[in-house]
């Protein structure tokens, strides 16, 4: 009897296992979110559209975490709005846990918003002024009729101690608490629903730096308690670095390299990740010496009027170094699986692949950008560069014989 | 020693402050509020203590006592029927206060209304709304409230519904724009990710954060109202029995005679001014203490 229980359980273990990992619980096709431009006082017209997210597959499989990151108005946080459906999708799809939700509604959007939930970058405007910490957490119990009276009450006070707030945050206001707490009580408030997912929009991005490793630890904690699956959202890859299991790079609406995330870092298959890992600090005073800073010069474009083609070929230094082909400005290059796990959007992504072309690409573009703010040419000689740090191409230095450049 | 035993409160003796309390206090500390409150608390006490205060009936003329100028019978003089000033404003001060009260009451129900719905809907509701706001405030505030009363015949009612109309535009213009102002803030935003929506999200999470610049507004059109009901009163548009204590009314009774009896217009007239004032000071005041943007 028991034997037999077990056997089925296993088996049931054994046929549900793979389909969890397999079956990503949050995936988007080609999602794009585009904001209309109107024109006119009293007959609006559209003349335009700000392309926010333009075209992202993304897949989150359950209890990851993915790092999504990028500069400041590339579409991150559109990104995340829009797969909790906050914003309305322009076209593509949004699946969560086996369910098309784009345009999910009524009793299926509140079912989903259960489910899923945000955490916010601001934790001064994130939190209503007029409500005490208490009555804020017990609201969502309240609409989706989870707890009631007194039972609600311990929940609302579980809450406040998952999160790390004392007990009598309950009957206190925002106003009352510094940033971190208020960044605190915004967890528990996404918490609150028990949901299975939760974007998190620069949760620490308006944080002190030692408050930032506070709340990145809880949400690593959160994430191992109650099995938390993350899109993690930040414009700095040293915090999303700690947390994320595999990080996508967004630009200009698309994303433009996806990989695991110890990989990402050592080897960026595309020149705009390679470039925003270089000005990673790295806490060793030997490496930092020879670390290579590659700003990007120029803004970043218009999403409203994004260029044609790769929409990197503007600032990319990888284009520069390979003269210019005119691929990159005619043809949109795909999300291409270059290495296992390891997808990037960019014709020439062979060229960074070998590690000591790379570290010669990259040591000739470093020289040749003006904002080079570390360590003079002089400093980095080839017997400076020891072997090993081949996989750390933030500090590269030629291989040995490599041209010094003027 | 004593510092430890303050630093580690327990949980029950910590009180909680919220923003309406805080803004209160606020208040407390501001010169222009304190003043302008206790004019207004005396008019108060002065329109609800009336008939202890005033020594003759207001409407009860002695023709043989008229023109009498300021003294120790009667302290503000006499008008044309014999009638004691000092008593007429006393009792006046209710007819004020009331007709203020009224057409603010009135004039923020409906503005309030209307502006929630615009600004909560949006779409048609809020272009239909917005644009017949647009026309009404395209017509000189006193012009249209002459156009009401003249419409629904003179009365204290009808003054305060038509100062009211006047105030409806601009109260739903301002919480529009502060309902707008929020549909993006990020609080309405999670409460929206949490499942809240409808009317609980306008009235839980909207409407106390969008209430601050329609209670300023609102102390603030006291003042206009008292003006305006004095204007219409002046304009013979007040209440139809001559007998009844309207300061803007008592105005107009007297500026043929302003030469010879100074103190016929001067005293109705402070009158007017002080409860303008008051309410002037009081709103400045509250905007002070409540304006977010002083906050945080």
């Amino acid at each position: 009897m028991t034997a037999v229980a077990e056997s089925e359980a296993a088996e049931r273990r054994a046929s549900e296992e793979p389909r969890a990992s397999e079956e990503p619980l949050l995936r988007t096709e080609h999602l794009r979110v585009h904001f209309p431009i109107m024109r006119g006082l009293v007959f609006e017209r559209q003349v335009g559209a700000v392309r926010a997210v333009d075209g992202v597959s993304l897949d989150v499989r359950r209890g990851e975490t993915v790092g999504l990151v990028g500069e400041s108005g590339c579409g991150k946080s559109t990104m995340a709005r829009a797969v909790i459906r906050l914003v309305n999708v322009t076209d593509g799809e949004i699946w969560f846990d086996g369910q098309e939700i784009t345009a999910a509604r009524g009793e299926q959007l509140q079912r989903l918003r259960r489910r899923m939930q945000m955490i916010f970058q601001d934790p001064y405007a994130s939190l209503n002024p007029r409500m005490t910490i208490g009555s804020m957490l017990a609201e969502p119990l309240r609409v989706h009729r989870l707890a009631r009276g007194p039972e609600a009450a311990k929940r609302v006070r579980e809450l406040v101690e998952v999160v790390g707030l004392p007990r009598s945050a309950v009957n206190r206001y925002p106003h009352e608490f510094s940033g971190g707490q208020r960044q605190r009580a915004g967890i528990a408030r996404a918490l609150a629903v028990r949901p299975d997912f939760i974007a998190a929009d620069e949760a620490v991005s308006a944080l002190d730096v030692s408050i930032q490793a506070q709340i990145i630890n809880l949400l690593a904690q959160l994430q191992r308690e109650f099995n938390l699956t993350y899109l993690f959202i930040a414009h700095d890859l040293s915090v999303v670095r700690h947390i994320s299991d595999r990080i996508a790079v967004m630009y200009l609406g698309e994303v433009v390299e996806l990989s695991p995330s110890r990989e990402l870092y050592d080897r960026p298959l595309h020149p705009y990740t390679a470039a925003l890992v270089s000005a990673v600090p790295i806490p060793d005073p030997a490496v930092e010496l020879r670390r290579r800073r590659m700003i990007l010069v120029g803004d970043v474009p218009s999403p409203a009027n994004p260029p044609s083609g790769c929409r990197f070929h503007t600032r990319c230094w990888l284009r520069r170094e390979l003269d210019n082909p005119e691929r990159c400005v005619d043809e949109l290059p795909a999300l291409r699986e270059l290495q296992p796990g390891h997808r990037v959007a960019c014709h020439f992504a062979e060229e960074l692949t070998g590690t000591r072309r790379r570290d010669e690409l990259i040591t000739a573009a470093a020289g040749h950008s003006s904002g080079r703010t570390t360590a003079p040419d002089e400093v980095v000689t080839p017997e400076s560069v020891a072997p090993e740090a081949d996989d750390g191409f933030f500090a590269p230095g030629g291989p040995p014989g490599a041209e010094p450049h003027a | 020693m004593t510092d430890v035993a303050v630093a580690q409160p327990t949980a029950s003796q910590e009180r909680s402050v919220g923003l309406w309390t805080d803004a209160f206090r606020r208040m407390r500390r501001s010169p222009s509020a304190i003043i302008g409150g206790a004019i207004i608390v005396f008019f108060v006490l002065v329109a609800l203590l009336a008939p202890f205060i005033a020594p003759y009936d207001p409407t009860r003329g002695d023709l043989g006592a008229s023109y009498l100028p300021p003294g120790p019978e009667h302290w503000f003089g006499t008008n044309v029927q014999g009638q004691d000033v000092f008593s007429r404003i006393v009792f006046g001060s209710r007819l004020t206060l009331g007709i203020a009260v009224m057409s603010v009451t009135i004039g923020v129900s409906i503005g309030a209304v209307l502006g929630a719905l615009a600004g909560f809907f949006r779409g048609w509701i809020d272009a239909v709304i917005m644009r017949s706001v647009d026309i009404m405030l395209s017509i000189p505030g006193l012009l249209l409230a002459i156009a009401v009363v003249s419409w629904l015949g003179r009365g204290v009612l009808q003054v305060a519904i038509a100062i009211a109309v006047v105030n409806v535009p601009i109260f739903a213009r301002i919480l529009r724009g502060s309902l707008l102002a929020l549909r993006d803030a990020d609080y309405v935003v999670a409460a929206r990710s949490v499942g809240v929506g409808g009317p609980s999200l306008l009235v839980r999470h909207m409407l106390p954060n969008a209430i601050g610049p329609l209670i300023v507004q609102a102390t603030l059109a006291l003042a206009t109202a008292v003006v305006d009901a004095a204007a219409l009163g002046f304009l013979g548009l007040g209440p139809p029995d001559p007998r009844t204590p309207e300061w803007g009314t008592m105005l107009s009774d007297t500026y043929r005679y302003l030469t010879d009896a100074v103190h016929l217009a001067f005293f109705p007239g402070i009158a007017i001014v002080l409860a303008v004032l008051g309410f002037n000071l009081l709103g400045d005041g509250m905007r002070e203490a409540i304006d977010p943007r002083l906050r945080r």
